[in-house]
Parts: C-alpha cells; structure tokens; sequence
C-alpha cells in the first residue's frame, strides 16, 4: 500500500486550463518525497485534489489505500497540508487555531490542548500562543501552518512550499524537525523552489512540468546522472590567465577564480594535482549551481532532452 | 510539556479517534459551535449591541411616542403588540448576518480550507455554522426581550411555541445566510439580500402591524411572505392571537429548514463557491 497513489489523474478547469494530463505517481509509505515544477506545472493542483480543495476531471487517487471517490473522509483523516498561502483565521490565536483544528478532525479538547502545546512548542510558538496571529511575523506563520496540520498526527504531511519567505535560520530548524517527523514514521510530500532544500531532505523526487510526471527516481540515482558539474576554485594567488589542464574545460573568472567543468569519468583530485604542478593552490571551492537546480532546468527546459 | 500524557504518540498511532464515528462528528459539531460562539463574544460590539440599540430605540419611537396615537392592535396595547415582532427581526437578521459574514468571511480569507480538508461531512459542517447563527439569533433575541421588558408588560401565553417558533426561525435564516455566503463573491453580494429582500420582508411581515389592516389584495400578497408566519407564530405565544394559522405557521418553518438544509448541503458537496 502507498501512502498516496495517483492513476490517470487529469484535471482540466473551467477557463479550458488543463492543469494535469494523466498523472501517475506513486508515494512510499515513510518516504520523504519532493514534488518539484515550476510555477503552473500542477504541483498545488494535485495536491488540491489529494486535500478535496479541488475537484479532479479524471482519473484515481488513493491515501494509504483509501480511494478518496469511495472513502473520501478516511483519506482525508490521514492526511496534514500546509498550504502555499496562508489560510487561518489572523483574529485567532495560535493556540485556538491548533486547538480547534484538532477539533474539526475529532479529537477531544483536553487532548487537543495537549497536543497543540506539544507542537507550538516545538515550533517556538508557545510564547505566541495567545497572540492575534495577524501580528505574527512570516516565519511564525509557517510554522504555525505546520503545528495545525500535524496536531491530528496524519500519517501523509503534505507541505507547499513550507519554507518561502523563511530566513535561513529558522529555515534549517524546520528541516530538522520535519527530518524528526519523517523518522518517527510519517510520510512527508514536499514542494518547494529551494531546491537545494529538496536534495537535503528527500529521497524520492518526482519532477512535473506541463501537467505530466517528466522524472520519478530515487534523489541520490537521479543525482548520480548528471553527467558533468562545475566547480568555481578559488585560488590563493592571482592567476594572469587560464592554466592549461588537458582534458578539462576552465575559465578564468577573475584573478583569484576559475571555473572548470568535471565529468563523471573524470575526478576533482586530477585538477588538484595539475594546478598544484603549475604552483596554483586552490583554497576553497564550491558546486557553480546547485546539482538538483542543473538537473532540474535540464528537464524543465528541455536542454538537454528527456535526461540530463 | 506539561506531563507524558501529553506528547504525541505518532502517526500510527491508534490512540487517535477514528474520523468517522459518530463522536468525532460530535466533537467537529461542538468545536464549529464554539468557535462561532467566540467570534460573537469577541466581537460584541458588532454582534450584540447594535440590535439592542436598534429594538430600544424602535420601542421608543414606535411603542412610546408613535405607539399611544395608534391605540390597541390585534386586541391589545401596542407596545405589547410589536415587542414580539421586534424580538423576531432581532432573531432574524442577526441569525442570517451571522453566518453569511462568518461563512464569507472563512471563504474570503481561505480558512474554511481547515474544514474542508478535515474528514468531517459537509452536513456536520453546515449544522455548525447554522448552530453558530441559531445561538447569535437566540442570544440577541434574550437581550432584545429584556430590554422589551422596560417598556411591555409581556405575557406569555405557550412558552413551547415560543421556543419553538425562535428556534426554526433562526434555524431557517442561518440556512440563508449560509446559502447566500456559498454564492456571494464579494461583500456587496453579502449585504444585497439582506437590504433588499429580508429588510423588506421583515417590515411587511407582520412585526408593526396586524394585517388585518391592509386591504383585501395586500393580505393575500402577505400570505406569500413566509416572514408573516414566524412573527405571527412567535407572537402566538405571547398573546394568544395570530393572524395565520399556527400550525400551517410550524409546518411551513420545518418545511423550510428541512429544504434549505438538504440544498446547502447538496451544494457543498459539488463544491459550489469553494472548490475548483
């Protein structure tokens, strides 16, 4: 059984827009899955569908096994969304936001405050608690949207973008809580645009572009197909122009930089070696793009065909 | 955390609820109440004190002054007369703005998304907006009979059909107001039925006059008005005395509810005004 099953999933609006043209997907159960796209691709569509906020054209979905045609309500139970857009109630307090949404999925006051103390504490909102969530600040809340979609402990927490607009810091708390949520069992959908938020938190990625699934593997294989980085090196000394590596692609960037493209066959350590025998010291470098972002815009745009 | 009993105890957990007994729905129910019941307590210089502003001065203006020109109406004195009619239109308009600004308010800033991905049913969900306006209408419409009280001697001749008659009233315009809030794209759609098609029907429902007052063809255009029987019902329980029959009155009201109820929920289950 997965933890979300989607077959033939077509979704066409009123204006003639049809955002998804047979979806299928597969999600594990405990996976920690990223859904990535660009902006219309279909990613807050098929959530829409899997959270009933949209009605779907066509096609099947089921929730850990539960269809949500026949068995809408039990689909429902399992699942926790944190939308793109902010959607609670900004008169009301976190806590009664918490409270209350425990409330709307059954579960009785006295567990609910339990529960909602538990989580806004350890989203650091507890001193919040009794705040007009109008005045909280972007990051309080996200994290109050979190809170509210897990106080019900869903096994599927589905998260749009959870992190736009946060600074880093509280940015790196959130992945290390939800990395805390996933291993205690819950099976976590992620979109987001930080894509190197997705190669550090996923392990199943599923990339959407115009409606239809265009990539589903596991993140470290699809990692492992890119067939070239490129590195920036930055040099302790100043370089008047660009070192002659056989066998590498380099460009002089400024005095005190270079970028060279490394492929799969070729290692790092035969550019260390050779810069080293020309008296060229590398004291740091860094990925030129982020390796999910390259793969990413290859498929996305087509540059270098279905695979990168 | 405050004690053991109180962490989580993880998505596989069983010791959650199952979403679709019937105790869930009683929970989801309660706390849907009670979140309506907060917005008005919140809000009360909103929700409670301009309906007690407006019966105070209509008893003043009408009752008082106006009241002592027209003399007895429908056999008794008129302030005694119109306070039902009055503690009507206060149940009235605050049952039906209650839930159309709380509904349109929850669509307008998306956080009707919290109920509508929970597993509660759309019946579970309209019952606890309409019981959210039942309980602003009953609770203004206590405030308006106590302030009714400072200037009529009110007698109260079947307590039963009184209640009875406040509760399906309220009931019925809560239905509307959320009916109106599920179509209602903007605040203008929000405020147009209630300035132009319940104000109206209020006043020509029998809350200032009998209407064996009118001519001939203006009652039968009355009987028409479905606002005549529930003032006139409620009024029934006070003085004795109805211009319809009060049965027909009840039966019409259930009728009503009953209706309004099954298309709100119809609609909500195609997702009209919410979903895509």
């Amino acid at each position: 059984m997965h933890a979300l099953s989607a077959q033939g999933l077509v979704k066409t609006y009123k204006n003639g827009v049809q955002a998804l043209k047979g979806v299928d997907l597969d999600v594990e159960q405990g996976d920690f899955f990223a859904l990535l796209g660009p902006n219309g691709a279909g990613k807050t569509t098929l959530i829409g569908i899997a959270t009933s906020l949209v009605n779907k054209t066509g096609g099947r979905l089921e929730v850990f096994g539960h269809d949500i045609d026949r068995d809408l309500e039990a689909a429902k139970a399992c699942i926790g969304v944190v939308p793109q857009e902010v959607n609670f109630n900004f008169f009301e307090t976190p806590l009664e936001i918490v409270v209350n949404q425990a409330g709307f999925y059954g579960i009785d006051r006295r567990i609910a405050k339990q529960r909602a103390e538990h989580y806004l504490r350890k989203l650091a909102l507890w001193d919040r608690r009794h705040s007009i969530s109008r005045g909280l600040s972007g990051g309080m809340k996200r994290r109050l949207m979190i809170a509210r979609a897990l106080v019900h402990e869903p096994r599927l927490l589905i998260l749009d973008e959870p992190t736009a607009g946060v600074d880093i810091e509280i940015r790196r708390s959130m992945w290390d809580f939800l990395r805390e949520i996933n291993a205690q069992g819950t099976t976590i959908i992620l979109t987001t645009h930080y894509l190197e938020e997705a190669e550090t938190l996923c392990r199943d990625i599923a990339i959407i572009a115009g409606g239809r699934i265009v990539e589903r593997d596991r993140m470290a294989s699809l990692l492992r197909r890119l067939k070239s980085e490129v590195f920036v090196l930055n040099l302790r000394d100043a370089v008047a122009s660009v070192p002659r590596i056989e066998g590498y692609s380099m460009t002089r960037i400024d005095d005190h930089t270079l970028e060279v493209e490394v492929s799969k066959e070729q290692s790092l350590n035969g550019i260390f070696v050779r810069l080293a025998s020309q008296g060229i010291e590398v004291v740091s470098m860094r990925n030129k793009v982020n390796r999910l972002e390259e793969i990413f815009m290859r498929l996305v745009d087509g540059r270098q065909g279905a695979r990168p | 955390m405050s004690d053991a009993a109180a962490a989580p105890t993880g998505p596989t957990s069983t010791a959650a609820p199952l979403p679709n007994t019937t105790h869930a729905r009683w929970v989801g129910f309660r706390t849907i109440i009670r979140r309506e019941f907060e917005r008005i307590i919140r809000i009360w210089g909103q929700t409670i004190v301009p309906s007690a502003v407006t019966a105070t001065l209509y008893f003043v203006i009408f009752g008082a002054l106006i009241g002592r020109r027209i003399g007895p109406m429908g056999g008794v004195d008129y302030m005694q007369f119109i306070a039902p009619g009055l503690i009507m239109m206060a149940v009235i308009t605050n049952s039906y703005a209650n839930v159309v600004s709380s509904f349109f308010g929850a669509k307008f800033s998306k956080h009707v998304e919290e109920l509508l991905v929970s597993p509660l049913p759309n019946w579970v969900i309209v019952l606890g907006y309409v019981g959210g306006g039942v309980v602003r209408g009953l609770l203004v419409g206590v405030v308006v009979t106590v302030i009714s009280l400072l200037f009529a001697k009110l007698a109260i001749h079947h307590l039963l059909l009184i209640a009875g008659a406040g509760l399906l009233t309220a009931i019925v315009f809560s239905l509307g107001g959320f009916l109106n809030a599920m179509f209602a794209k903007n605040f203008e759609q929000v405020n147009w039925i209630p300035s132009f098609v319940l104000t109206p029907l209020t006043y020509f429902g029998g809350v200032f006059f009998s209407i064996a007052l009118l001519p001939a063809w203006a009652q039968k255009l009355s009987y028409a008005n479905p606002i005549l029987y529930m003032v006139n019902a409620f009024r029934y329980g006070f003085l004795g005395t109805s211009d319809v029959n009060v049965a027909t009155a009840f039966g019409l009201m259930t009728a009503f509810a009953a209706a309004m109820f099954v298309i709100a929920v119809l609609l909500m289950n195609r997702g009209v005004g919410m979903r895509e």
